[in-house]
């Protein structure tokens, strides 16, 4: 019997993205209910408006540099709010503002990375489950994979999940990522991100065939592609991909098809390699796809609605604020985190630091 | 428990502690066996350390003792297998690494370097990074290409990693249990051509911490570490009977470098010769001989003289007796710093 869960994307109906006969031990959760759906906008809308805030503050000269995410918010936010923070763990790659915002992460220890305070952010990954910004395109999947192995050897049942995207799974770390989770058995949700573009080269001339979720007939575990611009779906998808993981201890992939809106990074062009009839087969945007969901269920009045895009815009002015108000750090911590003591060698450029450099 | 039990325990105990003649194989596998057995944290994984035993059998009995879940096989991929030991140190355990043979290093070079290095600064300390990578390294085995290099250097280069390297089985068991205590990544050198050769194990007589004096002398230091600590102890041999009091120093740690040791041992003997297989650019050698430049500089009779491998791939077997330092090579620098006259 096969076990692969692969769909085609449009064929699918909204919060039944995965076969039962696709995944066994699972137990599939409820579905939304109505205030998870508009907690779900909430953090969709405000990670819309930061994100393209942070576009903005680039342009300003506020920070140096942002990799926008603009049209993976139900991708990003409805597979967050899928997982537990009490228990799993995340690990992102270095355009997942959206996780970090529906995982609750310290904002202003996210955008750390980004104003180029600190590599990797200024949040508490430990204390958060959530991994610091990864650089390197697949260099957190393994790690997903120990920790997830690690948290199975404990006997706890906690699930991590590692995203990434079309163009990570051209890396051979992803490949041995998956192999290591199904032969050793650790409970990953690997996260796909497809989002037809990595950097400037397209789905086309990344990945052969066309899915990353389709290689999981081949590792031997459950592969489901969803609909990533249908917050619902996403979220469903994901939900029953980490009940599985943390019922059988084993892996999934979940492949969620989206489309990068926005250019790889505030130095891309886009107009480089893709046209606007490009950008159009995107699709309809997933934040009015939810916003008519919520129409439709009769949950979102123009005073709520006028209420959420009141604190966002709070929000993101109290962290332009932070950002803008951040202290440049001081060159001392460079040499204070190498090790867990310092060494000889580091006291001493340390010490040549301060009299040389120091003068502020 | 019985009084029987307790007496037996103490006697056991006071038995494990008596000095014994072991291999470098084996003191390893004594220092792996105690370390799985004294913390319930640590975890031994790589390319055939399980039912095998490692091809060296580094890890030989550890699973039958230990269990599937403590030791284990991975699948053949490098990088995998120190991603999983950052993930697993990430989540609270303390994971040694194997790497089959040190040429096999390079695909799992980025986690080492790009990751396992920087978790902790990335982090701000929020994580340590208590990973051990056990690599059998060094030549004088005639095995395949790829599978007898000299790679410290590449270690030594980046911030965030700790290398070590035993020359003795005393060593290597006490090297490798401070290895796998140390909360920060360590890259553990074996020097497989030393794995067969006996010494005294007393585990009673900690010595982890900086370089080891391996024989004093006052006309010139043999600066070494690994498989050419006993080859440098030959040269001193032969030297003597010339006259020539060689002392030779092991560093031991190549990160940290133990300065003090190599400055107090070259301002004594005014004369210094760094001994390694590694080729010669750019590699360990130039580092400790601006540091004796800088530190003993006016000490200094004579130039510091480096005996290593060539600028060239690894040679086959054939070729490698000339490629790495032998007796003669390193005599010959002996006679150039003994020699020199400014």
């Amino acid at each position: 019997m096969t076990r692969l869960g692969l769909r085609n994307c449009k064929a699918l109906e909204r919060g039944a993205s995965v076969t039962d006969d696709a995944l066994e031990g699972d137990t599939l959760v409820a579905p939304l209910n109505e205030a998870l759906l508009k907690r779900a906008y909430e953090l969709m809308y405000f990670t819309r408006l930061l994100d393209s805030a942070l576009v903005t503050w680039q342009r300003q000269g506020l920070i140096p540099a942002y990799p926008p995410m603009i049209g993976q918010e139900a991708a990003q936010v409805g597979s967050a709010l899928a997982l537990d923070r009490d228990r799993d763990f995340v690990f992102p790659t270095y355009r997942e503002l959206g996780v970090a915002v529906a995982w609750g992460v310290d904002l202003s220890g996210y955008l750390a990375n980004h104003s180029g305070h600190w590599h990797g952010g200024r949040w508490n990954a430990a204390e958060s489950r959530f991994a610091p910004i990864q650089a390197v395109v697949g260099g957190g999947v393994t790690h997903a994979v120990g920790w997830a192995l690690g948290r199975r050897l404990d006997g706890a049942s906690a699930v991590a999940i590692a995203y990434l995207g079309d163009g990570a799974s051209s890396e051979g770390d992803v490949h041995e990522a998956m192999n290591f989770a199904a032969v050793l058995r650790a409970p990953v949700v690997f996260f796909v991100q497809n989002n037809r573009w990595s950097l400037s080269v397209p789905l086309e001339r990344q990945v052969a065939g066309g899915s990353v979720a389709a290689r999981a007939a081949g590792y031997g575990i459950p592969g489901v592609v969803v609909d990533g611009d249908d917050l619902l779906a996403v979220y469903q998808a994901t939900s029953d991909a980490a009940a599985h993981a943390r019922s059988t201890g084993g892996p999934i992939i979940v492949e969620a098809m989206t489309y990068r809106r926005g250019p790889h990074a505030t130095s891309d062009d886009t107009g480089r390699y893709r046209t606007i009839d490009d950008e159009l087969s995107a699709g309809e945007d997933p934040l009015d796809r939810l916003l008519a969901t919520l129409h439709e269920a009769g949950i979102a009045d123009d005073a709520w609605l006028a209420e959420v895009a009141q604190n966002a815009e709070v929000r993101v002015e109290e962290l332009r604020l932070s950002t803008a108000g951040t202290e440049p750090i001081h060159g001392a911590e460079m040499f204070d985190l190498v090790f867990a003591e310092s060494t000889p060698q580091l006291q001493r450029q340390q010490a040549h630091w301060r009299e040389e450099s120091d003068h502020v | 428990m019985s009084d029987a039990t307790v007496t037996q325990r103490t006697e056991d105990d006071a038995l494990a502690l008596q000095p014994i003649e072991l291999s470098m194989q084996g003191a390893l596998n004594l220092a792996l066996r105690d370390a799985l057995a004294s913390d319930d944290r640590v975890l031994v994984f790589g390319e055939d350390v399980g039912v095998l035993g490692g091809v060296f059998r580094v890890t030989d009995g550890l699973q039958a003792d230990f269990g599937a879940d403590r030791v284990f096989d991975t699948p053949l991929a490098e990088a995998g297998i120190i991603g999983l030991g950052i993930g697993l140190a990430m989540a609270g355990w303390r994971p040694v690494a194997e790497i089959q043979f040190d040429g096999f290093v390079f695909p799992a070079y980025d986690q080492l370097v790009s990751q396992a290095a920087r978790i902790r600064t990335r982090t701000r300390g929020a994580f340590d990074m208590p990973l051990t990578v056990r690599v059998p390294s060094f030549g004088g085995i005639r095995a395949p290409e790829l599978h007898g290099e000299s790679l410290e250097t590449y270690f030594m280069h980046v911030p965030g990693l700790k290398v070590v390297t035993p020359s003795t089985p005393h060593d290597a068991y006490h090297l490798l249990r401070a290895s796998i205590a140390s909360p920060d990544p360590v890259i553990f050198m074996e020097p497989k051509s030393r794995y067969w050769n006996r010494g005294v194990v007393d585990r009673s007589r900690p010595d982890a911490i900086g370089a080891r004096l391996v024989r004093p002398g006052k006309h010139v230091t043999l600066i070494c570490w690994g498989s050419m600590v006993a080859r440098c102890e030959q040269v001193a041999e032969l030297a003597a009977e010339d006259g020539i009091e060689v002392e030779v120093l092991d560093l031991r740690w190549l990160t940290p470098l133990d300065e003090d040791a190599i400055a107090r041992s070259v301002e004594h003997t005014r004369r210094a010769v760094i001994v390694h297989e590694a080729p010669l650019t750019a590699g360990p050698g130039a580092e400790i001989a601006a540091l004796i430049s800088s530190r003993c500089f006016r000490s200094l009779k004579a130039p510091v003289e480096r005996v290593t491998g060539f600028d060239v791939p690894t040679p086959a077997g054939d070729l490698e007796d000339e490629f790495i330092p032998n007796i003669d090579r390193i005599m010959f620098g002996l006679q150039r710093v003994l020699e020199f006259r400014a």
